[in-house]
């Protein structure tokens, strides 16, 4: 059989397969990653609107603050988090630990409430 | 029909002794990503509302643009790794996967050298 002609199992997301913790998991570590690298874009800003000046400055912060500026910084603290914890247990993988499906499941549960629970931490300490 | 043995067929197509090279590289970058980013975020927490002359003093301690500039490298290499994946997985045809990688292998290159100008350039300014 020609290479082309080879059946190929079907991508994790989408009507083939139940949607699972490691897969939705798996395909939200690459979402937030993508997403945090767009999010470098509000970093950059905010360190170029620095080295411009105080007034460049003033202004970056009051786009950050506001309603947008605050719902994807938001956004992106949630992202962060999750790639953070999520990529803390790629790397116990990684290490040769918990490919058990029942422990895989359990550091999953762990790596969504952390990030939730990190994200409102961090949004209510620098609640002004 | 072809006279080449199977084994003659694929010499050549391996790994070029470096295939873990990349995988081992994102690993490094994102070990020392965990420190630098919740460093990050706890100094956010402190002077993301300070106003400039507060942000001014705190980024000229080299305690803190040291850290600041690491986590810059790190973070827009390990993006660059990233993002390399997702395009080799989902990008075809050859040409555009090409084209997609260089492209953002280049912005993110550019977005960290003005990231590490811009904190360089708050960090020695003499107030």
């Amino acid at each position: 059989m020609s290479a082309s002609k080879r059946p190929l199992s079907p991508f994790m997301i989408g009507p083939y397969y139940k949607p699972q913790m490691t897969s939705v998991l798996s395909i939200t570590h690459r979402a937030t990653g993508a997403g945090l690298v767009v999010g470098t874009l509000l970093l950059v800003y905010w360190l170029a609107a620095a080295a411009l000046g105080p007034e460049a400055y003033e202004y970056a912060q009051s786009v950050l603050g506001s309603k947008l500026g605050q719902l994807l910084l938001f956004l992106w603290t949630w992202a962060l988090f999750y790639h953070l914890a999520n990529g803390i247990r790629h790397l116990y993988w990684d290490a040769g630990y918990g490919f058990e499906l029942d422990e895989a499941t359990r550091s999953g549960w762990w790596v969504i409430w952390s990030s939730i629970i990190l994200t409102f931490l961090c949004w209510l300490i620098a609640a002004p | 029909m072809s006279l080449r043995t199977p084994l003659g067929h694929v010499r050549g197509l391996g790994t070029a002794k470096d295939g873990t090279h990349h995988w081992w590289l994102q690993r490094v970058t994102s070990i020392a990503l965990i420190p630098l980013v919740l460093w990050f975020v706890i100094s956010l927490l402190s002077v993301a509302r300070a106003d400039y002359e507060t942000f001014q003093y705190w980024l000229s301690n080299p305690l803190n643009a040291g850290p600041m500039i690491a986590l810059i490298i790190a973070a827009f290499y390990h993006a660059s790794l990233g993002m390399q994946v997702i395009y080799e997985d989902y990008v075809r045809p050859e040409g555009a996967k090409f084209i997609a990688l260089l492209a953002t292998q280049f912005i993110l290159f550019l977005l960290g050298a003005i990231a590490v100008v811009s904190v360089l350039k708050v960090a020695l300014a003499t107030v």
